[in-house]
């Protein structure tokens, strides 16, 4: 959805820009977006930052051709979920040619515009994800 | 003490366009046309490119190069004549996306086709004074053109970023640069496309500052053009650089890597940066790379690079500049229209 607020964006910049999860020491488990709180381990879970390398693969997609507002200029667009390397699942937009698209496939990440609030408003970037050749 | 480039790294996005396509449009002669700007093709952006996310790629595979912590580059500057804010740094985006921030200096350059080497002149002198360990420079367009004018045969998209410090993988030995006020191209605040005076971009704007800054600078540095073994001058098309270079004495075979302007078309303050990538993909130790840019209004910087032995360890570690150029997807005018947003109210 369009982020029509500022500062909500700007909170979420880090791990948009850079894929920055958390995880757990203790039980091991990987976690995007960030959290603060390891819900298995609760109180004695240990969270620590990590950086995610971005690549994976497919696990499911579909192709969006009935876009939400602020979108239009995209379609038709791929979002998939992708199980990163580091081991948790990741929803994003997959770039280019949509016929290639198969769960499965590799994919690494890559910096593009997110949406833009009209002429005026701010751009929002973040990471999407590309093929593999 | 041996300062120049630590690490670089090149981007261009993988829509072309051919100019026979552009030509089919405007019932132009495409073989004329093609033989008088020496251009196949042009890059195109996808719809969700711009400056920004172009300088982050070509930006990451520098960093990947020059093997450093991002947080010791202490400065960014971004050569453009496409930011896509008017108010608000390309370079703060670029800055967080690549973990530099936040203790660096950021500005966002223009000056038409050369912003990005002035930006290496400015890292240099900052790493020369001890003032930073690392500057990053960067040159990427997302070049305008108005339909139907000369310029959309040519006007592409693409950048090439440049860590500036010490033990480098190509010493800087020397710079130069000419300025004058030669008004043969620009874009008024507000305006969506540039307008050029025609032929007058020629032998009064881009001859005159290329021959004189590179001149001088073999005069600084006591050098002549066979002392060097690759050359790339700015690449408006593929005709300028091949009669600058003949005039000043450069031969064909120096100018071999640095010519992608054919495949790809000028990528305006990307364009010489990513022939000097392309240089240091084929680069052996001990070459030298002389590279004059050019931006209109107008000025040419010139540089002199001497490679080390940094490169046989570095040029491997990112994607070189023939992935991108060899990596692409041919296009319609109908889709180039609609990624670069031409039709209004659509």
């Amino acid at each position: 959805m369009p982020y029509k607020s500022v500062p909500l964006f700007w909170r979420l910049k880090k791990p948009k820009y850079n894929l920055t999860g958390t995880k757990c020491t203790k039980c091991e488990n990987v976690y995007f977006p960030p959290r603060n709180l390891c819900p298995a381990c609760r109180r004695s879970g240990d969270i620590q930052e990590l950086q995610l390398s971005g690549k994976g693969k497919i696990l499911s997609y579909t192709i969006i051709r009935t876009p939400p507002e602020g979108f239009e200029h995209y379609v038709p667009y791929a979002v998939a979920i992708i199980r990163l390397d580091e081991g948790t699942n990741i929803t994003g937009q997959v770039v280019g040619d949509i016929e290639k698209i198969r769960t499965g496939k590799r994919v690494r990440p890559v910096f593009r515009k997110m949406h833009e609030d009209g002429n005026d408003g701010l751009i929002h970037y973040g990471l999407k994800f590309e093929l593999v050749d | 003490m041996q300062i120049g480039i630590v690490g670089y790294g090149a981007y261009v996005p993988k829509f072309r366009i051919g100019v026979d396509e552009i030509a089919r449009v405007w019932k132009a002669d495409s073989k004329t046309i093609r033989s008088g700007l020496l251009v196949d093709e042009k890059s195109v952006p996808d719809k969700d490119e711009d400056t920004i996310t172009i300088s982050v790629e070509a930006g990451r595979n520098a960093l990947l190069r020059a093997g450093i912590n991002p947080q010791d580059v202490g400065a960014v500057y971004i050569g453009s004549e496409s930011h896509p804010y008017a108010v608000k740094p390309s370079g703060t985006v670029v800055a967080d996306a690549l973990n530099m921030g936040p203790e660096l200096m950021v500005a966002d350059f223009e000056f038409a086709c050369k912003a990005g080497t002035a930006a290496i002149q400015c890292c240099y002198a900052l790493v020369k004074s001890g003032e930073i360990k690392y500057g990053m420079a960067i040159g990427a367009d997302c070049a305008q053109s108005k339909p139907g004018d000369a310029l959309e045969y040519t006007a592409a998209a693409g950048g090439a970023a440049y860590i500036i410090g010490k033990n480098p993988l190509a010493t800087l030995e020397g710079t130069y640069s000419y300025t004058t006020d030669t008004s043969d191209f620009w874009r008024r605040e507000g305006s969506g496309y540039p307008s050029h005076g025609a032929r007058f971009t020629g032998k009064p704007a881009y001859f005159k500052h290329v021959i004189s800054a590179t001149n001088e600078l073999l005069s600084k540095l006591s050098m002549k053009p066979s002392d060097f073994n690759h050359a790339v001058f700015h690449m408006p098309n593929g005709k300028f650089p091949l009669k600058a270079a003949k005039s000043l004495g450069f031969s064909k075979e120096q100018l071999k890597h640095g010519m992608v302007v054919t495949k790809i078309g000028n990528c305006y303050s990307g364009s010489s940066l990513l022939g000097l990538s392309r240089i240091l993909d084929n680069a052996k130790p001990g070459e030298k790379i002389l590279m004059t840019s050019y931006g209109s209004g107008a000025g040419s910087d010139s540089f002199s690079f001497v490679v080390t032995d940094k490169i046989l360890e570095r040029a491997n570690l990112a994607k070189k500049t023939d992935f991108y150029i060899k990596r692409k997807e041919t296009i319609d005018y109908g889709t180039y229209v609609r990624l670069r947003k031409k039709l209004k109210g659509g």
